[in-house]
């Protein structure tokens, strides 16, 4: 796998399950290689066990059981025998709630380079790291302070500094921005758009507004049914499926 | 109170009785209180007790009358240099006029000859082996203070020869001579207080990394199947065993089964069995095992998955995930539980009376395989004495059991709490 490539994902017939519950409904979609595709749809529709699919984050939770395909690479990464180990370094999350690690703010940057073995200049990926999320000159003069004494905006970029750290081609992202206030959301966004010349983004957002904004395409999802995927416009001005019109519009969700 | 602010309408859907409400939250309060105040008080009472019986009054009498044994009577016992002491010492064992014999002294120097002994020391031997000062009645603390009258009176009267002295029983020589039997007043704590200490650091050293590895894996590692469901109601209810079945399992297994061991004869060692400090350090560490194990998974489930799930984001291995995020941040929590188990352990006094402990000893406990005794077993002996004087180092000693239960968790808390600092400071 070549960091240089910024690969898509190819789903073939994903069903998702917790325990009884049905979760994702036999799902087949082609996320492009550096585009933001947002998922949207209301509370509880999948798209968030969706996601955490993406990267076999879905192991962590004991019910879950995923069947289907998640080609990544020509790979599907739920055969035998890949590792989801292997997987999440090449495919990042980023998380709702900003979780940076009780570490100091260079160590949230620099320990998941460590971990995956980088040969290079720490203190430089560190740098260009931080400098890729807009922080830098806000935490320049204090790397060796603990993070979590960063605003909720800053802990979120930081923790887009820490994935894209161990220079991964997806990024996930799961509502990144519902905890933050509006000029954090903004300054995010910005981001997305500069971060999607090097990366594949999916993102989860509830925000309508924001997905509207930033995505090239959008899907669609309804109790664990993508009812609609095509490029943003279309889904936001001219959906197809009466559905996807009713809840953009906001008749129900 | 009247009602304020009433409208007319509300009478019909409220009754809003602030002041029957506030009386009945005032009553509760009042019982509350009254609760801590019990509880305050019964612990008020027991440190009082226990200082009551530490001091008082004692009335000393001698065997023999120093002018009987003394070469120069003229001179005080204290006045006596050391040469002049070793000399007294000497020739009273060869005159063979009191208790002190050839022989009995010769037990005696097979420690230290009295050539290198201090003047304090050999005045101290003098008083026990020659003169046998003996304490002949003691009293508590509020007798001496309320009836000293009356003691003085009665050593007049009935010990004539006597002499009345106040006494402190929790003294410096208290802690370090060794047990002696015989009298209360020369018995001491030294021998209790190491064999305590040994038993609590090979007790921590067993548990400590067993019950961590266990939580840990319970915690992070297994999942919810029938067998480690199994496991976890045991480990529970193990926390709530008496404690002397744990002297039970430690004597079969530990004393018995695997007495090569623990007695040494493996490596070397005579003369001793399976009733040792190393079995007793064994069978406490499995008695607090549960306590450390469930206060340290209490510990990890308080970390919350956000912390887990941002170190596999990045691509960490479990085990990554554990040593570098896990652990850290609950090691203050997973500390004030091995508090816990160490509490438990430094009081527990069945499970050693089962294992064997020695209700005698006078050599320290020096090493693994050394005959114990403990601070609980050493009271519990004492305690059971007929002769009165006892009670007073019964007393002592559970003073002492105490202030070292609270120097412990004080180093444990410490600790603790320096590691909290470092962690908040991130």
């Amino acid at each position: 796998m070549n960091p240089e490539t910024s690969a898509g994902l190819d789903l073939k017939g994903v069903n998702i399950f917790y325990g009884d519950f049905h979760a994702v409904h036999n799902l087949s979609m082609t996320f492009q290689s550096r585009e933001i595709t947002a998922l949207i749809g209301p509370s509880g529709c999948g798209k968030s066990t969706l996601l955490r699919s993406l990267n076999r984050m879905n192991d962590l939770i004991p019910s879950s059981r995923t069947e289907g395909e998640v080609i990544f690479h020509g790979k599907n990464i739920y055969d035998a025998d890949v590792d989801p180990v292997q997987v999440r370094r090449w495919i990042g999350m980023v998380f709702q709630k900003p979780n940076p690690f009780p570490k100091t703010i260079f160590e949230n940057v620099a320990w998941g380079a460590r971990i995956n073995g980088y040969k290079g200049d720490m203190e430089e990926l560190v740098v260009t790291s931080i400098q890729r999320v807009a922080l830098w000159d806000e935490v320049k003069d204090k790397l060796q302070k603990p993070a979590l004494a960063l605003s909720g905006g800053q802990q979120q970029r930081l923790c887009i500094a820490r994935t894209i750290a161990v220079k991964p081609e997806i990024i996930l992202m799961d509502e990144p921005t519902s905890a933050l206030d509006p000029i954090s959301t903004a300054k995010i966004e910005d981001l997305l758009d500069e971060l999607k010349k090097s990366y594949t983004i999916i993102i989860v957002t509830h925000n309508m507004q924001q997905a509207g904004r930033v995505s090239d395409k959008a899907a669609f999802m309804l109790t664990g049914v993508m009812e609609e995927f095509g490029p943003t416009d279309q889904i936001f001005f001219n959906p197809k499926n009466p559905k996807t019109e009713a809840y953009i519009s906001g008749r129900f969700g | 109170m009247s009602e304020l602010f009433v409208r007319d309408n509300d009478q019909v859907d409220f009754a809003p009785n602030v002041a029957g409400r506030k009386a009945r939250a005032g009553l509760w309060n009042v019982i509350f209180l009254a609760a801590t105040l019990v509880g305050v008080l019964s612990l008020v009472a027991l440190v009082t007790s226990l200082l009551d019986s530490c001091f008082g009054y004692v009335i000393v009498q001698d065997a023999y009358a120093w002018a009987d044994v003394a070469t120069d009577p003229t001179k005080k016992l204290e006045d006596l240099s050391q040469t002049e002491l070793v000399t007294l010492i000497r020739s009273t064992a060869e005159a063979d006029l009191t208790d002190l014999t050839l022989g009995r002294l010769k037990f005696l120097e097979m420690d230290r000859t009295l050539e290198v002994r201090t003047s304090e020391d050999l005045r101290s031997l003098v008083r026990k082996e020659i003169l046998k000062s003996e304490i002949k009645k003691s009293w508590s603390l509020t007798e001496s203070l309320l009836q000293a009258n009356e003691i003085a009176n009665l050593q007049k009267s009935k010990y004539p020869e006597g002499q009345l002295a106040f006494r402190s029983w929790l003294t410096p020589n208290f802690l370090t001579q060794p047990q002696t039997g015989g009298k209360a007043e020369t018995n001491g704590l030294r021998g209790a207080i190491i064999g305590s200490m040994w038993i609590i650091l090979i007790a921590i050293v067993v548990a400590f990394p067993i019950g961590i590895g266990s939580a840990i894996y319970l915690e992070e590692y297994a999942t919810n199947n029938w067998l480690n469901r199994l496991i976890q109601t045991n480990i529970y209810n193990l926390a709530g065993v008496p404690s002397i079945i744990y002297g039970m399992l430690g004597l079969a297994v530990f004393v018995r089964l695997a007495e090569p061991l623990t007695s040494g004869s493996l490596f070397g060692v005579q003369d001793v069995n399976g009733r040792t400090v190393f079995s007793a350090g064994l069978t406490l560490g499995i008695l607090i095992l549960p306590i450390i194990i469930i206060n340290a998974q209490e510990a990890l489930k308080a970390i919350p998955n956000s912390l887990r799930y941002s170190s596999y984001g990045v691509g960490a291995t479990k085990w990554q995930t554990v040593w570098h995020h896990v652990i850290p941040a609950s090691l203050d929590r997973i500390l004030t539980g091995t508090v816990f188990g160490i509490s438990r352990a430094i009081g527990e006094t069945a499970p050693l009376v089962v294992i064997g402990a020695s209700a005698f000893l006078t050599l320290d406990p020096s090493g693994l395989f050394s005959k114990f005794t403990a601070l609980p077993i050493q009271i519990f002996t004492w305690s059971q004495m007929a002769v009165p004087e006892f009670k007073h180092t019964a007393a002592a000693a559970i003073i002492v059991l105490l202030v070292l239960l609270l120097g412990l968790n004080t180093v444990a808390i410490i600790f603790r709490n320096r590691i909290k600092q470092s962690k908040d400071a991130l």
